[in-house]
């Protein structure tokens, strides 16, 4: 298992990186970004991918900040995912990020992956795009026609498929604080690291008496063909106290909202049914 | 040492690194992956390849002192670099303190899977990983076919003092 034949740039900084995929781009070559190649180059290995130009982005130190803004915590595309893992701002802004990265792969997959390219990837069965959509994230996007920002219902449009256009990188995501939040990520795996067959994430805000839901964001993995918001799910706990039978009813209604896919690893029937106990495990934990 | 960037799509790239210490430089195609290169063009045969698509963890390598995957990262990416290899990890004569305990409690069958085993057990702080819970999550990135775990883990504790 060899990677096929590409050719290969390296840009010193993110204007050198957004002209080398236009340029790319003008000549009908089949360019792919290789942030953390951690899901890249098994793709390549597998000759599941035959992009004829990879674009490295592991030089461009620009794009591994990690900082706060506001209300918002910003993430650049490259930074690792472990180096999130162990930010002590991510820890302070954003612990349900923390929750889930430490459910990403193993250990030497986090110290090469990227935040930016586990979302761009956009595997349904993946952590990050499920917080994405569970935290109402953005997602900065740029090309040589400028820069977009992507609301999270807008990014992902199928497995491993997003709304980035062809001559678009991501630069930044910007996830907002959870200071105010209980949160919590339960997912479930035939064995640690492995990719879950289901997961979901719930960030729940409390009323002033800290036992009515204000509001309530989930976001699963691995029960559709992206990752799925269970509004559903909210709306069932929204204005009321967590109790026993509020947590079995929005637990019922998340399983039957998802439209989850067989394969080898679950049938959808048992997903639906993962799903169901996981969204009740998840809302134990925030109201306990 | 810092990689450069390269300005033009190139299909080979002349790539100065350190290995095991060494300094060393190397014309490469851009597609030949960092364990190919650390076997087939330096000869250090210590770092095993087994599913090549970042899974097993037997090429697992030091890059700047941080356990990765080299099957699944390109020899062109450790330009500037420093790579360890389970060759460095070992003393000119003997065994280091961890290969030693992997001995001792029978933590290898076959031993295709211990490179790797040690080259991750290397890089970490054992008071990052508590108690066994911690010595598991610590491995979790490495498979053994053979040895059903119980004497790698006794291995990592007696290495780690517990």
């Amino acid at each position: 298992m060899k990677p096929p034949l590409f050719s290969y740039i390296r840009p010193g900084t993110l204007k050198e990186a957004v002209e080398a995929i236009a340029a790319t781009n003008e000549t009908d070559e089949e360019v792919r970004i290789l942030a953390g190649g951690q899901s890249l180059i098994p793709l390549l290995n597998f000759r599941l991918a035959y992009p004829t130009v990879l674009v490295d982005l592991n030089i461009v130190d620009e794009l591994s900040l990690i900082s706060t803004q506001d209300d918002w915590l910003v993430l650049g595309s490259m930074v690792r995912l472990r180096d999130a893992e162990l930010s002590e701002e991510v820890i302070d802004a954003c612990p349900l990020l923390i929750a889930a990265l430490r459910h990403v792969g193993h250990l030497q997959i986090r110290n090469r992956g990227t935040i930016g390219g586990s979302i761009a990837h956009a595997d349904p069965a993946a952590e990050l795009p499920a917080l994405v959509l569970c935290l109402g994230a953005q997602i900065v996007a740029v090309s040589t026609r400028g820069q977009r920002v992507i609301e999270a219902p807008d990014i992902f449009l199928g497995p491993f498929t997003t709304t980035l256009a062809a001559d678009e990188m991501v630069t930044e995501i910007r996830f907002p604080k959870t200071t105010s939040s209980k949160t919590a990520f339960v997912e479930f795996s035939r064995r640690h690291g492995d990719f879950a067959i289901a997961g979901v994430g719930v960030a729940v805000a409390f009323e002033q008496d800290g036992k009515t839901v204000h509001e309530a964001r989930f976001g699963a993995l691995g029960v559709g063909s992206t990752p799925v918001r269970l509004t559903g799910a909210e709306e069932a706990i929204q204005g009321k106290e967590l109790t026993d039978s509020i947590i079995k009813e929005s637990a019922e209604i998340a399983s039957l909202e998802v439209e989850p896919l067989d394969d080898i690893h679950a049938d959808a029937e048992y997903r639906r049914e993962l799903l169901a106990n996981l969204v009740w495990r998840s809302l134990r934990e925030v109201g306990a | 040492m810092r990689a450069r960037p390269v300005k033009q799509t190139v299909e080979c790239l002349d790539i100065t690194l350190e290995v095991n210490g060494a300094e060393m430089h190397a014309t490469v195609p851009v597609r030949l992956l960092l364990s190919d290169f650390i076997r087939e063009e330096l000869g250090l045969c210590g770092t095993h390849v087994g599913c090549e698509h970042g899974v097993c963890g037997a090429c697992t390598v030091l890059i700047d002192g941080v356990p990765v995957r080299s099957c699944i990262m390109l020899a062109a990416q450790a330009d500037g670099a420093a790579v360890t290899t389970i060759e460095g990890l070992s003393p000119e004569t003997g065994l280091s303190s961890l290969q030693q305990a992997f001995k001792d409690c029978d933590g290898l069958q076959c031993g295709f899977c211990t490179p790797g085993f040690i080259v991750t057990l290397s890089a970490l702080i054992p008071d990052d990983f508590p108690g066994d819970e911690g010595i598991r999550e610590a491995i979790s990135g490495n498979i053994c076919r053979c040895t059903g775990y119980r004497g790698i883990i006794d291995a990592v504790r007696s290495a780690w003092g517990r």
